[in-house]
């Protein structure tokens, strides 16, 4: 008797996240098999899969704009995440090897930068960047990024580097080591886990901001991929195919990256609980 | 601690970097914020004039103000039935030993919405309601329901929930992931005395589960609430704060006075705004959770 009860639990639920997969799933599945449709194919068929497969959209989307603002995201993005590595494990391990006076203040400074809404800096720094004549460059988008991440990789490596043994830097220290040696040649190899989380999480959340790079790059040139998709959007008005690929070449490098580093993905979220 | 430990002028450089972008780009910006909502200036003119507290006045005077911290509050509640309640209740099913053979296939898929960006998350769900081309009413065509088949976005009515529903879709399997993670420290052990003793799986959730993962509920709802308040690209996105005003959240009023109107004072008092309810709200945060304290 229970196991038959079992059974239909067991066959309700299946059924029952097995349409939420499917609500999940299918439209980003739709987003790119429609990139692949005409325009007439798209209108008249929604359902169905392409009536001949124009790969010519994505190539399309991608002259459009596309592999510029792909190019954009990606220099943006690698020079973003190095710098918050760097800077975040540097201050991660003077947080966690040393005592000295002033240290929580410094810590609770810095972790509060944690909880703060970026639409309250929007305007100030859309004016500071301007004053500094970095206004419509990388800089005023890798800038930003780097400062508004470091608080949460900063949360990050620090717990983690308080999790490893100190045997060994003591020792280190001991037969004569610096501190810059011992951070470099000891704490960053040993906490390589938490760091590769950390570059996933702040590649993953520099790739996908939309706000700060709507506001302070003007230049089409110098867009990121989110905003670049707005104006192929105005620009493209209703060739529909050729938006959804390009909607299609923004996500696709997120998801495929998720797919394969779950591991670290899910301890990042895991170790820091926070969203973005 | 040992002598070596105490070297703080090196510890100091260590951190100066991070702290100093830190100060300057994160801690400057809310102080210059506040500051600016006491005068009027735009982005052109050099000068600025002093109005005092007018704009605070003005703000609270100001219907779509209104408009824009309902919606909010809306984005907040909804989030936390369907994110903090559903990703707690698909966690626990989850978790229950006769799904968790599947649990990695789910969670997978769950989360997988979590990655994309939220700008392109908003323009696929855009086509997604369009009411010619668009999936939903497709759906609705299909099973026969085409009398419910809408202008999603297009009527005041329901544009603010079409909105609200893409967050859901997006953000949903994140909290389930989070809910997984405090579930899976619970020791096995609970469960199994608690089945010895005859307890059904509902009556270990709510006397196992639930008093086991109490922080996890109060930080995730916390969190959820804070980024109902932080809201922008998807209504930037999907609507622009229309038709009308009716889906404006205080996000896409600070940009519409500030970069459309070209009304930086008034812009900024809206920030400060924001600033003050989501500093409340990490306040909290910080009291339940100590995620702002020592984690060892």
């Amino acid at each position: 008797m229970t196991i038959l009860k079992n059974r239909i639990f067991q066959v309700i639920i299946l059924l029952w996240f097995s349409l939420f997969s499917l609500v999940i799933i299918y439209p980003i599945i739709w987003l790119a098999l429609s990139g692949l449709k005409t325009n007439s194919d798209f209108f008249l068929n929604t359902w169905s899969l392409p009536e001949e497969w124009v790969w010519e959209n994505y190539k399309a989307a991608w002259d459009a704009g596309i592999g510029k603002y792909f190019f954009n995201s990606v220099f943006i993005t690698v020079v973003s995440v190095v710098t918050v590595l760097l800077f975040g494990s540097m201050a991660a391990y003077g947080l966690s090897r040393f005592r000295f006076k002033g240290q929580n203040i410094l810590l609770i400074i810095i972790l509060s930068g944690l909880m703060l809404a970026p639409q309250v800096s929007l305007i100030p720094l859309y004016k500071l960047l301007q004053g500094v004549g970095l206004y419509n460059t990388y800089g005023a988008l890798i800038i930003p990024y780097v400062a508004f991440q470091l608080p949460f990789a900063i949360f990050l490596m620090r717990s983690y580097f308080l999790s490893i043994p100190r045997e060994l830097e003591e020792a280190a220290i001991i037969d004569g080591c610096n501190r810059w040696k011992v951070y470099w040649n000891i704490v960053i190899p040993m906490g390589r886990p938490i760091i590769a989380s950390c570059a996933l999480l702040t590649a993953m959340n520099v790739w996908n901001e939309f706000m700060f790079a709507l506001v302070f790059i003007e230049d089409s040139s110098l867009r990121t991929i989110p905003v670049g998709l707005m104006n192929l959007r105005s620009q493209l008005n209703t060739n529909f195919g050729i938006q959804l690929a390009g909607l299609a070449i923004s996500a696709l490098p997120m998801i495929i990256a998720y797919i394969i580093f779950q591991k670290q993905f899910v301890r990042g979220i895991s170790a820091g609980g926070v969203k973005g | 601690m040992k002598e070596t430990y105490q070297n703080g002028r090196t510890a100091f450089l260590f951190i100066l970097p991070a702290l100093l972008l830190i100060l300057f780009i994160v801690f400057l910006p809310i102080v210059l914020n506040l500051y600016n909502s006491f005068f009027r200036w735009n982005s052109f003119e050099a000068g600025k004039t002093f109005v005092g507290f007018e704009y605070y006045v003005r703000l609270f005077k100001d219907p779509v103000f209104f408009t824009a911290l309902k919606n909010n509050s809306l984005y907040a509640i909804i989030s936390l039935i369907c994110q903090v309640g559903g990703g707690m209740i698909i966690a626990a099913i989850l978790e229950d030993k006769l799904i968790r053979r599947f649990q990695p296939f789910f969670r997978t898929v769950f989360f997988i919405p979590s990655v994309i960006s939220i700008a392109v998350v908003g323009l696929m769900w855009q086509l997604i309601y369009n009411p010619e081309i668009g999936l939903v009413n497709g759906v609705l065509n299909a099973i026969g329901q085409s009398e419910w088949a809408h202008s999603w976005l297009g009527d005041s009515k329901t544009a603010i929930y079409a909105v609200v529903a893409v967050s859901q879709w997006q953000y949903t399997g994140y909290m389930t992931m989070l809910f997984l993670i405090a579930m899976q420290k619970i020791p096995m052990e609970y469960y199994e005395a608690a089945m010895i003793d005859g307890a059904s799986k509902i009556n270990s959730f709510f006397h196992i589960t639930l008093p086991q993962i109490k922080e996890m509920i109060l930080v995730g709802s916390v969190i959820t609430v804070i980024g109902a308040f932080k809201v922008f690209d998807e209504v930037y996105v999907m609507t622009f704060g229309g038709p009308g005003r009716s889906t404006e959240v205080l996000g896409t009023m600070l940009y519409r006075s500030a970069f459309r109107n070209d009304e930086m004072g008034y812009a900024s008092t809206i920030g400060t705004i924001i600033f003050i309810i989501t500093l409340i709200l990490s306040l909290i945060q910080m009291k339940l959770g100590k995620s702002g304290q020592e984690v060892e």
